[in-house]
Order: C-alpha cells, then structure tokens, then sequence
C-alpha cells in the first residue's frame, strides 16, 4: 500500500478568494479536504471593550461600524437594547422607518452576496449584473440617508429620516425594477447547468446537523430549520409587517442560493406594505442621558441571521458592559465541517454559501469542550486575563 | 556612445511609465476595516462606476501588484501581515489609503487592539477620505496617484556633440 501524501493548505490572510483578513488551513488528501481550522482576529479591533469609555449617544456610531453591510442592524440592536434599558417607547412611525431601512439593508446585502457568490464561482457576469442592480437600492439608500454605507437612520429614541411621498414613488419604482431582476437571478441560479455544477448537491448540511451547529440566519433556514427572530420574536414594526419564513429542504448550497433570492421578494413585498400604510406621528421620544442600573439584551435579524447585544447600564452616562454576537460566528464552524470530504475547489463556494463577514466575526469567545464545566470566569478574572494578553499596554 | 546608452535608458523609462500609468495593477488589502470601504472599493469596479476603464485593475497577489490600496486602521495581528504585503510588492510601489479609519483610525481610536492608521505602518502617497468615500471618491483618488506618476515635463539639456 502506497502512503497518500497529505499537504496543508494555508488560505490568507490576504488571499483573492477572501475580501477581508482570515486566515484558513485545509489539510488535502490529494484534492479532498481532510481537515480544516481557522485563525480569527485580524479585524479585531477591540470595540466592545471600547464602549465603556464613550457614552450612550456616542456608541451608537461606534457600534454601527461594527460591520458596513449590515450597519442598521447593529445600530437598530443597540438601539433596542438601550430603549428597553431606558423604559422609552419610541413613536410608531420611527418604528416603521427602522423596519423599512432593515429590508432596504436585507435587500442590498443579498445582492451584493448573490455577486460575491456568483464571483467565487467564476461566474462574473453574474456579479457585474447584480451589482450594477445593486446600486439601485444604494441610490436610494442613498436619497433616504444621505450616505450609501454607515446610513446611521438611528439615534436613541427613534429615527433621523423621514419618508415623503416623493421618496416613497422613488422607492416603488427602484423596487418594480429590482423585482424583474431577481426573477431573472432566480431563474439563472435554478437552471443555468454549469451553475448548478458548483452549487447542486455541494456542502449539504442536514436539519439535525444545522441544529448542533447552531447555524443561523438563511444559511439555518436552507436545511429546513425555522427560525427567523422577525417572525420569533418581532421588534421594531415586525409585529405589524409579518414575513413568510422563507425555506428549504435539500441544505446544499442551490438552496441556499433560493433561500436568499426569495428572501428578496419577501423584503419587497414588507418595503410596499410599510410604504403604503405608514403612521403619520412624531419621529423621536426623549432619551434620558444617564441610565439607572439595569440589564438587558436585544435580537435582530440580520441579513446574515441572528444578532444579539446584551447591555448593563450603571446609572451613568455610559455602559457598564456590552457583548455582542454575531451571525458570521455562530456559522463558521458549520464551514470547518462541511468542507470536509468535499473538492479542494469548493471551498470558496462554501465558505460563501454562509456569507461571511469577518469584521463582525473576530470576536473573543470562550469555548467549553468538556461538557459541562463548573469553570466560571468572573469579570475580575476575564479583565485580568485581557490586560495581561494585550501585556498592560491599555 | 555614451549617449545612445543614455538614450535608451530614457526610452526604457518611457515605456515603464506609459505601461504603469495606463494599467496599474492593484492589490486590496484590509487591516481591519468594518466593510464599509472595501465594498465601496469593490462597488467602484462594477459596471456603474467602472474604475476598469483607467486600466486599473484588481489583482490577487502583492508580487504582481503596482499599487496597494488599505482599508482600516491596523489591528496588532494584521499589522504583520501589512507589512509582509508591502515588502513583497516590487518597486516601485504606491499605497492608498482609503477612510477614515486608515488615515487616522477613525472612529475605533483608542481601542485596545489597533496600533494606529496605515502610514504609521508603511508610507502612504494617496489619502481618500470618507466613511466610507465614495466609489468616486476612491476612482478620483486613483487617478490623481496616476496623475502623480506621469513626469511632469522637464527642460531637456542638449549636450554638445562629441
Ligand atoms: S472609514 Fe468608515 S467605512 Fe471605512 S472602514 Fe472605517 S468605519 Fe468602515
């Protein structure tokens, strides 16, 4: 018997297939993957230490350029958060307006994956079409905002846009285009064979697998598992603008492909209906500037899956702690495990049937292998344990 | 003798430069940055904007690259690897450093893991501010750096024959 030679395959940090800093190792059996593990932190910047020394208001920009994809989602969490901590009900119509950014922003997200995607698999007239339509939602993101990225619609208590009947038009149009298009990417992604050579039948993660991961987000809903926090537990104007779970069955990455693409009609469809029966009223309710003690946490939707903030305040003007968790992180290591056993040269279409976002990945966890642990780590210890791994210099 | 030497090296110059600044190759590097940028980055070579059509063009690898553009401030892990792109780069190279966050840290000043904005790391020739600027502002930013390597013209010397 003939030893089979085994190589290690070191991916980034700066590679062509990664838009940001992450660095891979696969281990290869001539091309299949045997092993895979993942070095994160290159983009950690820190921030969620970094909150405490700046106040309320101020964390709000800050926190929102936790990632610039999905900026309304964490300023929208914050803000959550921070509403329930203050006891402060914010207008109807501000509520709408978040709603409405939300699905803008969902929309803009899965065009631009849908490139991204397209990209990897060598398909780029796929990614130069989307994203030649994508900027339709940018101009309008754009009109709304005044900012193509970072829109920062929020500030504590409510919104800062307003919607009139101009704009709205404006939107209605840009979505009757939009919506000719998807049919078409949905057409292309479902019948274009050479497509379907990459994604039919690649990566495929049962339900039950799904579940142990703790997948979130579209990449959970494609192997049938329900859950989508605007429909368990609605915030903002998801009470009143419903969506359809949008789902699938065969957990590859078509699926994933078709989970997203009708996600989209689901986003225009929640776009016209705020559109059409938004509340008259006031945009804003007063915000105290210090915040008794109190703790609290907040769920949203992002277009990735699942964000989740959990927020103390201290009766200052400033948070006594925050955490963050975000979706990209909770679906890495379903990557690490359905790469292997499949074609060194579907790694990329894997690692971006998740849609990944490193920014908000690099986070510090702690992971408990053992099983149960008796093991706690009390702030005193964990503020120790970072002022000795960064050697005291902050 | 002497003097057809020196005007070949001349016509030589010539050539490498018409090549570099018709199509300069680049390289996308991110220390650290929220996205932002680099989808703009991205957005400016899609049809709408097209950066393509000054040449540009986005590569993988340092080693074929002219020009590296950096997004974000530098995080102490990335900071290395910053570095080791910028050293396997041949000369000569240039560097834009695009937002905010990569000209003076931006809003992540004074978090614990940033060692500060890119030209405390390498040296920058071309600032586009913004957060995030636009794909306009990044293709202008390009250009004024191409703008920056076409030689200005220079009184030439004749030299008396002989
Ligand atoms: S400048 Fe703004 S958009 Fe660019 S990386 Fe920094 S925070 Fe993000």
């Amino acid at each position: 018997m003939t030893e089979t030679e085994k190589f290690s395959i070191p991916i980034g940090p700066q590679h062509p297939a990664l838009k940001e800093p992450e660095h891979f190792v696969f281990s290869v059996d001539g091309e299949m993957v045997t092993s895979a593990s993942v070095r994160l932190g290159y983009a950690h910047r820190g921030i969620e230490k970094s909150t405490e020394n700046r106040n309320w208001a101020q964390n709000l920009y800050l926190l929102e350029r936790i990632c610039g994809i999905c900026s309304h989602t964490h300023a929208l969490t914050y803000c959550l958060g921070v509403e329930k901590l203050a006891g402060v009900e914010i207008p109807p119509r501000a509520n709408a307006i978040r709603t409405l950014v939300a699905e803008m922003e969902r929309v803009h997200s899965h065009l631009l994956w849908l490139g991204v995607a397209a990209h990897e698999a060598g398909f780029d007239t796929l990614f130069m079409y989307s994203w030649r339509d994508r900027e339709t939602i940018m101009d309008l993101l754009e009109q709304l905002t005044g900012n193509r990225v970072n829109y920062s619609a929020n500030v504590l208590g409510g919104v800062k846009f307003d919607v009139d009947e101009e704009l709205a038009g404006a939107i209605l149009d840009g979505l009757d285009y939009l919506e000719k298009r998807t049919y078409h990417y949905l057409d292309v992604v479902t019948t274009d064979a050479a497509f379907l050579q990459r994604t039919r039948g690649v990566g495929v993660m049962s339900a039950e697998r799904a579940e142990r991961l703790g997948v979130v987000g579209p990449t959970a809903r494609a192997s049938s598992v329900a859950r989508d926090v605007r429909i368990d537990a609605p915030y903002a104007g998801y009470d009143e603008y419903v969506p359809n779970l949008i789902g699938h069955t065969t957990g590859d990455l078509e699926a994933r492909f078709e989970v997203r693409i009708k996600e989209l009609f689901e986003s225009y469809r929640l776009i016209r209906e705020i559109l059409a029966t938004i509340p008259e009223g006031e945009l804003t309710s007063r915000m105290p500037r210090r915040i008794k003690a109190n703790e609290a946490f907040s769920r949203v939707e992002a277009p990735r899956g699942e964000v989740f903030y959990y927020l103390r305040s201290n009766g200052s003007d400033k948070p006594d702690r925050i955490k963050v968790r975000t979706p990209t992180l909770c679906n890495m290591a379903s990557v690490l495990t359905l790469v292997i056993g499949q074609q060194l040269a579907d790694i990329p279409m894997i690692l971006v049937g998740v849609d990944p976002c490193f920014s908000c990945n690099d986070r510090m966890v702690a992971i408990n292998r053992g099983g149960r642990s008796e093991e706690v780590w009390t702030w005193e210890r964990l503020r120790q344990y970072g002022i000795d791994y960064y050697g005291g210099s902050h | 003798m002497q003097r057809l030497e020196r005007n070949w090296n001349t016509a030589i110059e010539r050539i490498k430069t018409w090549a570099r600044t018709n199509s300069p190759w680049v390289v996308h590097f991110n220390s650290g940055s929220c996205n932002g940028c680099d989808i703009e980055i991205l957005a400016a070579l899609t049809p709408r904007y097209d950066l393509e059509r000054f040449g540009v063009e986005l590569h993988g690898s340092p080693r074929h690259a002219d020009v590296l553009i950096c997004t974000g401030p530098v995080t102490r892990q990335a900071r290395d690897r910053l570095l080791r792109i910028y050293e396997q780069m041949p000369e000569p190279k240039f560097v834009v450093a695009i937002g905010s966050c990569a000209i003076s840290g931006g809003v992540f000043q004074g978090c614990y893991n940033i060692v500060g904005h890119i030209d405390e790391v390498i040296p920058v020739d071309v600032y586009v501010p913004g957060c995030p600027p636009r794909p306009e502002a990044i293709i202008d930013g390009v250009v004024k750096l191409l703008g920056k390597l076409r030689p200005s013209p220079k009184p030439v010397i004749e030299e008396p024959a002989g």
